[in-house]
């Protein structure tokens, strides 16, 4: 393919519009993302300065290092806690709200409202809830004979906690992805299956799951992504403890990058969160080509 | 069949309660005293219902300060990412050039890199250049979108081609049709990009605790954090704060639902 002064010209053009986006993305994403793989061979001084190489040193510690196994171990609890039940009590909301009712729009709105809801301000709002002696949720438990435990000084418990906090964090998102993918499901569907007998429970199983499946496999891979990143409720309600409970890769990478001041160390572990990030992601973009394959 | 009506609205209000309840609970405690609220059973709603603790937030905190910051910091940040954004995306629906592909893809990979694995030298970058403690620093990084370029290139190409034949005919230059043609007939998915924008950069926490350092450039989520770590929590207090910080976006969200809505859904729905 040989380039004519009329292909240039269109790609002067081009390269013209993108222009400052790829100026932006180059120096706050390209960039730095080699910066940080970079990095994560050398060892640095406080300043962040590259003092000495480390080869693969940096790793190999993250592979021996029980901080960082009970860091990945932390992330992928609370990926676990989060994930599942999130998902499930947004496709059981969302199943209730995709009627046909008088004032349904008031509901939707109340039930999405979280999705306006900023990480600090939730995690702040649940310090309160889980607060031993003044928050509502142990008094609750008290009142049904259980002795709630102060949740946020337990390691077992500080994790729920958090956990508790994020899920409701994304409800708002889980509703509404879930509520469009139930309104995208064509009536005469339904209709054909209630003719076969299909009813209640049933209806729902083989009927419901089955076509809103491209969205629950969105959100699996949305917030799973948002869970390694989580980091806002952490700092505000725990701090990564008690005892590293609640020490996820992010915030290990927080503490290790501008607490220790070891960049070097640091910029490993990001490495490790990009190549999780990427592979999530990347299984996503495969699943979604497939399925317009298949239209 | 009267019945199951019933229950159903019955599930609805008592699920929506259950999922407005922290917020709502957040509201009633702004309005009591922090003695009320030492009070055991733990109360729900106050016994007298009074703004004080509001008044103590202007007091602490330059909540009136915070509140500019961020609003500064996410309307450069929605203008940045309009602009930027429309370019590209009229780039890759309108032009033809070679390459156009292989610089989409490049556009979506960024997508795929989270912002937290970038951290490291951003910090290191916007410190060396002086960028701490500025406007700048807590804005430029994000100004360019790629999801928002996705959402205007769906946009753009809805618009039928005949007018862009014409418009050539006419004479329009390239530039010109894009702000006399496209940007207009594009104004919901503009407003989503906008919407989208600026509720991400008002709720950002990590990014803005970390590239400031005075209290007089903090934003507001990262200002009204700190209340959490004074050394005598005021519930009353954080709670007044957390309203007037969270009263924003959920105006936002109660006006701007229809194009929220069409954001978060623009990825999960096939193609």
């Amino acid at each position: 393919m040989r380039w004519t002064s009329r292909d240039l010209r269109s790609l002067g053009i081009g390269l013209a519009y993108l222009a400052p986006s790829l100026v932006l993305f180059a120096a706050f994403v390209f960039v730095p993302l080699a910066q940080t793989i970079y990095l994560s061979f050398f060892n640095t001084r406080s300043t962040g300065a590259i003092s000495t190489f480390a080869g693969l040193d940096h790793y190999l510690e993250l592979l021996t290092s029980p901080a960082f196994r009970t860091g990945l171990l932390a992330t992928a609890i609370f990926a676990l806690y989060t994930v599942p039940i999130g998902i499930a009590l947004g496709l059981v909301l969302a199943v209730l709200l995709n009627q046909r009712l008088r004032a349904i729009n008031v509901f939707r709105t109340m039930m999405s409202s979280t999705i306006a809801i900023s990480a600090a301000v939730g995690a702040l709002i649940w310090l309160l809830l889980f607060n031993p002696s003044l928050g509502l949720l142990n008094y609750v438990l008290s009142r049904v004979g259980i002795h709630g435990p102060e949740w946020l000084i337990q390691p077992t418990t500080a994790i729920i906690a958090v956990s508790i906090t994020t899920i409701w964090l994304t409800l708002g998102t889980n509703i509404i992805v879930l509520l469009s993918g139930l309104q995208g499901v064509p009536e005469e569907i339904y209709e054909a299956a209630r003719l076969d007998g299909a009813r209640g429970l049933r209806m729902f199983t083989r009927i419901t799951i089955p076509m809103v499946s491209p969205s629950l496999f969105f959100l699996f891979v949305v917030d799973t992504v948002a869970v390694l990143q989580a980091f806002t409720q952490i700092h505000v309600m725990t701090r990564g403890g008690p005892v590293d409970a609640t020490r996820v890769l992010v915030y290990s990478i927080y503490q290790d990058a501008f607490q220790n001041f070891q960049f070097g160390f640091a910029s490993s572990q990001a490495v490790i969160l990009l190549v999780l990030v990427m592979g999530l992601t990347l299984i996503q973009f495969r699943f979604v080509e497939r399925l317009v394959h298949y239209q | 069949m009267r019945l199951s009506r019933v229950a159903n609205y019955a599930l609805l209000v008592v699920g929506s309660i259950i999922v407005a309840f922290p917020l709502l609970l957040a509201l009633s405690y702004s309005l009591m005293s922090e003695s009320e609220i030492a009070t055991f059973p733990p109360p729900i709603l106050p016994a007298a219902p009074n703004l004080d603790n509001y008044g103590t937030v202007f007091a602490t905190i330059p909540i009136v300060r915070y509140l500019l910051n961020s609003f500064v910091v996410s309307s450069a940040v929605v203008v940045g990412q309009l602009l930027t954004a429309s370019l590209a995306a009229y780039a890759f629906s309108f032009l033809v050039f070679r390459g156009r592909q292989l610089l989409f893809f490049l556009f979506l990979s960024t997508l795929m890199i989270p912002w937290e694995a970038t951290i490291i030298p951003n910090y290191i970058t916007i410190r060396t250049i002086g960028w701490l403690d500025t406007y700048q620093g807590l804005a430029v990084p994000f100004m360019a979108t790629a999801f928002g370029t996705f959402l205007l290139r769906q946009a753009f190409m809805q618009i039928p081609r005949e007018l862009w034949d014409a418009a050539r005919i006419d004479g329009a230059t390239t530039f010109r049709f894009l702000i006399s043609t496209v940007i207009p007939l594009s104004r919901p998915a503009l407003g989503t990009v906008a919407i989208y924008g600026f509720l991400s950069t008002y709720n950002q926490y990590f990014w803005p605790l970390l590239i400031t350092n005075q209290t007089l450039m903090r934003t507001t989520q990262v200002g009204i954090a700190q209340l959490r770590f004074e050394e005598t929590l005021r519930w009353g207090l954080v709670m007044a704060g957390v309203i007037m910080v969270a009263v924003p976006t959920l105006a936002l969200l109660v006006l701007g639902q229809r194009q929220l809505i069409r954001g978060l859904t623009a990825g999960a729905v096939k193609g």
